[in-house]
């Protein structure tokens, strides 16, 4: 189960670096960056947040709620990964 | 930091209670009436900077108006220092901008370097020598967007130079200090920046460009390169991002809305004494005019009604020190719905006041002109375009639900 749950997480994961990286947000190479890499700081902008939230929302069929619209959210691939994680269950 | 700073001053303003903003009004509306608005045709015409409005501004100590107490300051909050720019919006538009642009850049360093010592030194200094403050934001090869920049701050020892092509810098030639913003190395990305403040005598403006417009002649927003140095804290220590999306941002809107809601009411006035004059001559009727009015008061009241809650708003949430609150889409929405709105509004409200006026308010030699109003009112959906402004709220629209 537990094995399970982490290769969703680590599959997610995978999707979302894809994702980050066609959506040419960055100032930074994200292959230069760890998946707890602070992405603001790699130069995402929050304009640039709503572009990604969208073709997040559009892989992988979900809708991000209002309370997990922030920084807080997207600030790593892995942060990303866990909330979608949460709301693809 | 901007929690602490905003309780401080809030604290020290209810623990003295002399100051009295309503007194405060009077003496800036007689500084108005008196200075600004004996100058403000000469300013128009020669497209020059109005002097003598910002040496009484000076005499009045209201360079430092939003400088806390304990630096010497007066200790306005927002809503406070908008209604001076709105009060002085009455008299002369370019001087109104050039005190509310300058109130940007103390807030600016007031919310986010207070704790440095370098600039708790400058404020008491600028308290002491009511400095003016000027600003260089944007940038030649950057399209207006104020979140890249091309020109970087270099750091040699204790020490930083910096040059910057600026296409607009208002009052340049006669402002004490300039915050300008730029990256914060020369390694790092277009948005990696930071805010440095260069002093007069440390800095050379090589004109770029003229300032000759329609409308608010006299802030001299003329384009320079800008070549400077100085010491290494003279670079503000907080991101630019942090103090765009907190105080910059907020704080212009508003201040702009305030003032432009100022040129408005001073046009609806003018609009006032054009139908008291016909009123006078057909006692016992209300005039058609008089009808107009009343609609173009409705106007001016939304409008700075809208200035209002939103400067109470930012207050609030200053004093809360809610900073969360304000980097998220609602609040940025919502100053920039005040931004497009005001500049709007004031072209409806003086165009209306120039149908009221009729003739007399169409001569540019008339006590009723309303031709500075109405070039001045045109400038505010520019400075910074609205078509940009909406754009970004369209996109943020697509991730912000109103209500939360």
């Amino acid at each position: 189960m537990a094995t399970n749950v982490s290769s969703q997480q680590s599959e997610a994961t995978a999707m979302v670096r894809e994702i980050v990286s066609q959506q040419n947000c960055l100032q930074a190479d994200l292959a230069t960056l760890s998946d707890d890499s602070d992405l603001y700081a790699a130069g995402l902008t929050s304009l640039a947040t709503v572009g990604l939230m969208l073709a997040i929302e559009d892989r992988f069929d979900i809708e991000f709620p209002e309370r997990m619209l922030g920084r807080a959210t997207f600030r790593s691939v892995a942060t990303i990964a866990e909330a979608v994680s949460e709301l693809v269950k | 930091m901007i929690i602490s700073d905003a309780a401080t001053s809030a604290a020290v303003i209810s623990a003295e209670p002399e100051l009295d903003c309503a007194q405060l009004l009077a003496r800036v509306h007689a500084i108005g009436s008196s200075v600004l608005a004996e100058h403000a045709a000469d300013v128009d015409r020669r497209a020059r900077f109005p002097a003598e409005a910002i040496d009484a501004l000076r005499d009045a100590r209201l360079l430092s108006a939003y400088v806390p107490r304990q630096f010497g300051g007066m200790g306005l909050d927002i809503v406070q220092t908008a209604r001076v720019c709105e009060a002085l919006g009455h008299y002369c538009g370019s001087s109104a901008m050039i005190y509310a642009m300058h109130a940007i850049q103390v807030a600016c360093v007031v919310h986010h370097a207070e704790h440095s010592p370098y600039f708790r030194k400058y404020l008491r200094q600028l308290v002491d020598e009511q400095r003016l403050m000027a600003s260089a934001t944007t940038e030649i090869g950057t399209g207006g967007d104020l979140r890249s920049s091309v020109c970087a701050v270099e750091k040699h020892g204790d020490e930083f130079t910096l040059i910057k092509k600026a296409p607009v810098i208002s009052y340049g030639e006669y402002a004490d200090d300039i915050l300008v913003t730029c990256r914060r190395s020369p390694e790092a990305a277009a948005c990696e920046q930071v805010q440095v403040l260069v002093r007069r005598g440390e800095f050379a403006a090589e004109p770029l460009s003229t300032w000759d417009t329609m409308g608010f002649r006299g802030t001299c927003s003329s384009g320079f390169t800008l070549s400077a140095r100085g010491a290494a804290d003279q670079i503000l220590p907080t991101a630019f991002d942090e103090i765009l999306s907190q105080t910059m941002h907020p704080y212009s809107h508003i201040v702009w809305g305030a003032l432009w809601t100022g040129i408005a009411a001073d046009a609806v006035n003018r609009a006032r004494a054009c139908v008291r004059a016909q009123a006078r001559k057909t006692p016992g009727e209300t005039p058609l005019s008089a009808i107009r009015l009343a609609e173009t008061d409705q106007l001016l009241q939304e409008m700075r009604h809208n200035v209002y809650s939103l400067a109470t708003e930012y207050r609030d949430l200053l004093a809360r020190g809610a900073s969360g609150a304000l980097h998220g889409f609602g609040f940025s929405i919502r100053t920039n719905n005040l931004k497009l709105s005001c500049s709007q509004r004031i072209v409806d409200v003086v165009g209306r006041a120039l149908m009221i006026c009729g003739i007399e308010g169409y001569r540019n030699d008339s006590k009723h002109s309303l031709s500075r109003h109405l070039r001045d009112a045109y400038g505010a959906a520019l400075m910074v375009n609205n078509d940009r402004i909406t754009k970004l709220n369209a996109t943020m629209l697509m991730a912000h639900k109103e209500g939360y």
